[in-house]
Order: C-alpha cells, then structure tokens, then sequence
C-alpha cells in the first residue's frame, strides 16, 4: 500500500493539468468560504462553531442515548431503523429488500458512507442496476473511479474528459460545453429516476427528536432519489446524529459556508418517516441504515473521538497545502485530505497506510477551518505517535521509513510555496522522484522538532508552477 | 442481530449504561432580529435575484393571478393543491393543471409540464429561501420535476431566517414527513467548477411575493 501511496503521490505532481485543476478549485472554493464567514457577513460565526462543537461533542458522548431516541421516532413515523456494522451486512439488508419487493433499478443520491462501503459494487455484482445521481459522482461512476473530494468528486476531471466518458459510456454525440453535459445527464437519469423503485441517499445530520435525516445539496438529485420511488432507504455513520431539529439551526449556517460558499445550499429536505394520510407523494418505505464500520473504535479515546463530529464539509481539503499537491486519489481510501488522513487510520488501523498522518506539515490551516472545531493537527500527532509504537511492537523500521519519507517532503515542499501565495513549484524535483529518498537530516530529532526547525527557514521555489506552465 | 451489539460496543467505548440519563443539551441560542415588513421583503428580493432566481412584488392576489397568467401563457403548468393559489384564482388559469391527489398521476403530470407553480409555507429572506412542508397542500413534486418554479408567497409568510423558523416549527416532523428549503434554481459546478442551472431541479425559481 506505501509503494502505491508514493506512486500516486509522484504521478499526481508528475501531471500538469491535474497540478492547476486541483489547485484552482479548491483555491476558489476557499475564497468563497472566507467570503462569506469573513467578520461582516456573519458575525457569529466563532460562535456558530462552538455551538456546533458543543452540540457535537454532547451527541457523541452521549451517543447511544441518542441512537436509540432517533430509532424511536423514526419508527414512531412508521419508519425502520437498520444497524449495520460493516458493508456486507448493508449490501445484504438492501439486497434482501429489493428481492422481497421485486426491485431491479436503485437511484442513489450522493453518500460518501456508501462509498465507505462499495455498495454500488456489491449491488451490482448481484444483477442490480444502482445509478449515480449527482452530476460528479455518475461522471465518476461511468468512469469507474473513486471521488476526488468529499464536495466535488470530480473535480479533477476536464469538460474533456467528461465529454469522452459520455460518447463512450452513453453513445450520444460528443459535446464539450459543460451545460450541454449537463442537459445529456439530466436526461439520462431523469429516466432512472422514473422508473426506479428504491432511492439511496446518504445523510448529513439524523435528527434525534424528530426520527427525522437532513439532506443537503444544490442539485435536486437527493430530492428525487427520496421523493420519486416507493422505497427510500437513507444510508447513515452512527456518528451523524445529533439530538434536536432545532441545532439544524446552527449546522445550516455552518455546512454550506464551509462547503462551498453558499449562504444555504440549494436544497435541504427535512424527511421524517414515509408519506404521511393526506400527503399526495412521497415513498411508502422509509428506512435509515446505521452503519459502524470501525466507527466504534473511535470512541474510547476523548480526543480522536473528535474524528467523528465531521460534517464532511471539505473545508480542511481545500485549507490543506498537501491535499492541494497530492490530490484526493493519492489517499488510500474514500476519504481525503486531512479528515481522511484522521479517520482511515483509526477506521483502518494505522498499519494500512503508516505514512498517512505523516501527509501533513502541521500547519493548522485545517483545524482554523473547521466548522466544528477538531483539533485535526492534535489527532495527527497522536496517530504518528501510535504509529511508531504499532512500529516498536511489529519489530521492524519499513514503516517508519515510509511515513518519514512522505513526512520529509511534505516538510520540504508545499507549504512554505503556499505561504508565499504562490503556485507550489514542487514539480520539478516530483517529475524526476529525486525527492524520494532525500530526507533532511533535522528528521532524525523527531516529525516535531523538524517541523519547528524548518519553519521559520521556507526555501525558496527555483521555479513557480506558473512559469513552467508558461514554459511547458 | 448488530443492533445491540453495536449498542454496546458504543455504551462499553464510552463508559456508559443501557438508559443512563444524560446532561442537558447544551443551548443554542436563536436569535430572530426585529425587521420591519419591507426591509424582508426588500432582502427576500435580493437575496432571489443574486441566485439568479427572479423575485417579483405585486400588491394584490388579483395581480398575483395576472402575472402568473402572463408567465405560463403558451406554456403548461401544473399548481399545487394550496388553497391560496385557489384563492388568487391561479388554480383556475386555463393551461393549469391542478387537485391531483394520486401519486402516479402527479408524477406523469409533473413530468410533462414547462412549470410547476406552488405556494411557499414560509420564506427566509436572509437566504431567500423557500420553506415548503410536504401535505394535503403541498406536494414534493410540484417543485421539483419541472424546468420551471413559481411560488406564490403573501408577504406575512416571510420570516428573517433560519432562527425564526426553528423557534415557530422546533419540530417540523410532528407535521409533515418532508420539509424541503428551497435557495435558488438547482445548480451544478460538476464540470471545472463551472456554474450549470437546472441539472436535476428547476433552473428557474420565481418568487412572486403577494402584499
Ligand atoms: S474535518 Fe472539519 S473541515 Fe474537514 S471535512 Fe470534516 S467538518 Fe469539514
């Protein structure tokens, strides 16, 4: 898996295009955050986040207490409550409804839980057809590839590229305007959507008081998906529950700022249970699946505990220095950036990718952006601590050998670049892979005092990614 | 069966017992601001219109029903079962289909129309936001399948915010199994980040605030 992460890693710095889309992106999508969280257009912003983190923390700390008031009310509703701990056994519940109700077509809405679990894989693998929604994850989803972010899937891929999926996958004439794209997607999945008899979406918040889930997003498609077909099944980490309708007052304000700059997203769908005596639409099946999948080992420990109040906003990708030179395929699951760099090794087990939370220059930029406040720098340290004694009890050094290697150029490149508002120039010792192996020797008195040393001392970049652009 | 195990997975992580009370929920303070009638609607308007969403003020329901009779003219358009849209008389526009009460019909009829023309239950005009609560009245689709949106909103249904909403509905579910907000035409910036109207949703949003 290291010998993967370090190639993936090259082969992103390696690639031009790849360098300036990321790197516009998620530049644009942090302006538009400090825009509209910026002091005078929304003065209580500090606030909102203590709020938030206070309301968290309670939740999580109280966790079952809340798990089990949500299950009351959705059931209260005429809902069904479905715990799950791992992917098999959320493959299995959705298989087993659809073959008891005869279903063969499933529109899903955005999830990165279900991602978490292959579930349009596992569905598919038994003769299901499980359909995309989201403009970016069906372009994904017809390209066969994993979400390059938690907000924007597929934001590294070109109007281009888009258009060459669409001819080959979808057999329609070749069209690179990225609003005709969009009108040949909205055909197509108009169709599913139709004809579908289960929508899967995920959930940005469960909502304890009500037995009620949030859904948040721009395109509409989250609506269809729960509003269209008899049977909606929401697709949720224990951990999003949170105790009262009324919070959504403040994680509103926060998730779409934090997101993408939006005072509210488009569409938020408060759904409590099936359709009710008098209302003419809405599914007659309301499930929400509760998943685990290593969740629970999170728990014990009171600051990685803090891993879980995310509300997957994507704000520390776009904060992230390193994130915005590897990329979101660099990381060795669904999850990226920061938040992923703290929550696969727990959900994992550090061993999976050791070189992980060493993929950060500490800099706090993603801690400064959270909307819920994790100390994500403070759980890094903890993580590389573990590493090393997971390290001490395997007996061997390859593990901290690969994770000093990232931690050394992660150190020696892009952030000091960020810092001087420029276009990282890391490129040209990435292309030749000279910076593997070349660990400054400041390493040898531990990531911390490396860092501390390094950091008032920024090299300056020979070249910046701008000029190479313009001399490629 | 993972319920319980997981159940106690989380209790024994946490150090807890099977229906130990917990602490009170830490507060969160809504704040609903004094704003004068015309300095919402004024807001409403503005905040629509920076969405690229178009936001009209008529001072009657008679004017209401005349410009939605303009908008739909040569178009087809399905209304919702909102007894003010019956009030104003849009409900009774030639070319609007409405009273539909069974889903399959709603569908095809939603499917096949250039507008959907609803009321709003509330609006938000520090988001220019569209409350709109699923029920006898209102349905989901209405506002959801065609290309185009007009939401007949008297003005008294315009709240300050998110704040005022929660404090007049803290628990939205007791009436309704969905609650939609509504900030906008539906939008995507899938393809380089590019703003695209309409994906799934209306690409276009009126708001015709009545009074
Ligand atoms: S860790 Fe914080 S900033 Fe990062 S995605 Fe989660 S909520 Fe957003």
């Amino acid at each position: 898996m290291s010998v993967e992460f370090d190639r993936k890693i090259h082969d992103t710095l390696a690639d031009a295009n790849l360098q300036l889309a990321i790197y516009t992106a998620t530049g644009r999508l942090k302006e538009k955050r400090i825009e509209v969280t910026a002091d005078n257009v929304l003065p209580d912003y500090q606030e909102l986040r203590t709020q938030a983190h206070a309301l968290k923390q309670h939740a999580i700390d109280n966790l079952d207490h809340y798990l089990e008031e949500f299950e009351r009310n959705v059931e209260a509703y005429g809902g069904k409550v479905v715990y799950c701990k791992d992917a098999t056994e959320v493959s299995d519940f959705v298989l087993d409804l659809a073959k008891r109700r005869g279903s063969k077509l499933i529109v899903k809405s955005k999830s990165m839980t279900t991602e978490e679990v292959d579930l349009n894989e596992r569905l598919e693998h038994h003769g299901l057809e499980s359909v995309e929604t989201d403009l970016g994850e069906y372009i994904l989803q017809l390209a066969h590839e994993k979400p390059y972010h938690i907000v924007a899937p597929a934001l590294h891929k070109t109007r281009y590229d888009v258009a060459d999926i669409f001819t080959k996958e979808l057999h329609v004439a070749r069209e690179t305007v990225p609003e005709k794209l969009t009108l040949i997607a909205r055909g197509v999945l108009r169709e599913k959507f139709l004809k579908a008899d289960i929508g899967i979406s995920g959930a940005n918040f469960l909502i304890a008081d009500s037995g009620a889930v949030a859904l948040i997003e721009n395109e509409g498609n989250a609506r269809l998906t729960t509003s269209a077909p008899k049977i909606h099944i929401a697709v949720a980490g224990i951990e999003k529950v949170i105790p009262r309708a009324r919070d959504l007052a403040v994680f509103l304000k926060l998730l779409a700022r934090s997101a993408t700059g939006q005072l509210l997203s488009v569409y938020t769908s408060f759904l409590a249970g099936p359709r009710r005596v008098g209302e003419v639409d809405g599914p007659e099946e309301f499930y929400v699946v509760l998943l685990d999948n290593g969740r629970t080992k999170l728990l014990p420990d009171r600051s990685k505990r803090e891993s879980l109040y995310c509300i997957r906003c994507g704000a520390c990708l776009n904060a992230c220095p390193v994130y915005r030179k590897i990329g979101g395929h660099s990381f060795p699951w669904v999850y990226s950036g920061p938040i992923g760099a703290i929550i696969t090794p727990q959900f994992m087990g550090v061993s999976h990718e050791p070189a992980l939370p060493f993929a950060s220059s500490l800099c706090g930029a993603c801690g400064e952006v959270c909307p819920v406040k994790i100390d994500i720098p403070k759980v890094l340290l903890e993580l590389r601590s573990d590493v090393k004694k997971s390290e001490a009890r395997e007996g061997q050094n390859r593990i901290e050998k690969l994770a000093f290697r990232i931690f050394a150029w992660v150190m020696t490149h892009p952030r000091v670049y960020e810092l001087a508002g420029r276009m990282a120039a890391s490129m040209a010792p990435a292309g030749d892979g000279k910076w593997i192996g070349s660990v400054p020797a400041p390493l040898s008195v531990g990531p911390l005092k490396a860092w501390l040393s390094e950091r008032d001392l920024p090299p300056s970049p020979s070249k910046s990614f701008r000029e190479m652009w313009r001399n490629r | 069966m993972s319920r319980d195990n997981i159940l106690h997975k989380v209790r024994t992580a946490l150090g807890r017992s099977a229906g130990q009370a917990v602490a009170d929920v830490p507060p969160v303070r809504l704040r609903v601001p004094e704003a004068a009638m015309e300095d919402r609607i004024a807001l409403m308007r503005s905040r629509v219109e920076a969405l690229a969403g178009k936001a009209v003020r008529v001072p009657t329901m008679d004017a209401a029903c005349e410009f939605v009779a303009a908008a739909i003219a040569g178009k087809t358009a399905v209304a919702s079962n909102a007894p003010y849209l019956e009030e104003c008389g849009i409900a009774r526009l030639p070319g609007v289909r409405t009273g539909i009460r069974e889903v399959g019909e709603l569908t095809a009829v939603c499917a096949q129309v250039d507008i959907g023309i609803t009321s709003a239950d509330y609006a938000l005009s520090d988001t220019g936001t569209l409350v709109m609560i699923a029920g006898p009245a209102e349905s989901r689709l209405v506002s959801l399948l065609p290309p185009a949106h007009i939401a007949v909103v008297p003005r008294e249904r315009i709240l300050t915010g998110l704040d005022e909403l929660f404090t007049i509905l803290p628990n939205p579910a007791a009436q309704t199994s969905s609650m939609v907000l509504i900030t906008g035409p539906s939008r995507t910036a899938d393809i380089e980040q590019i703003l695209v109207r309409g994906v799934h949703g209306p690409g276009q949003v009126t708001v015709v605030i009545v009074g």
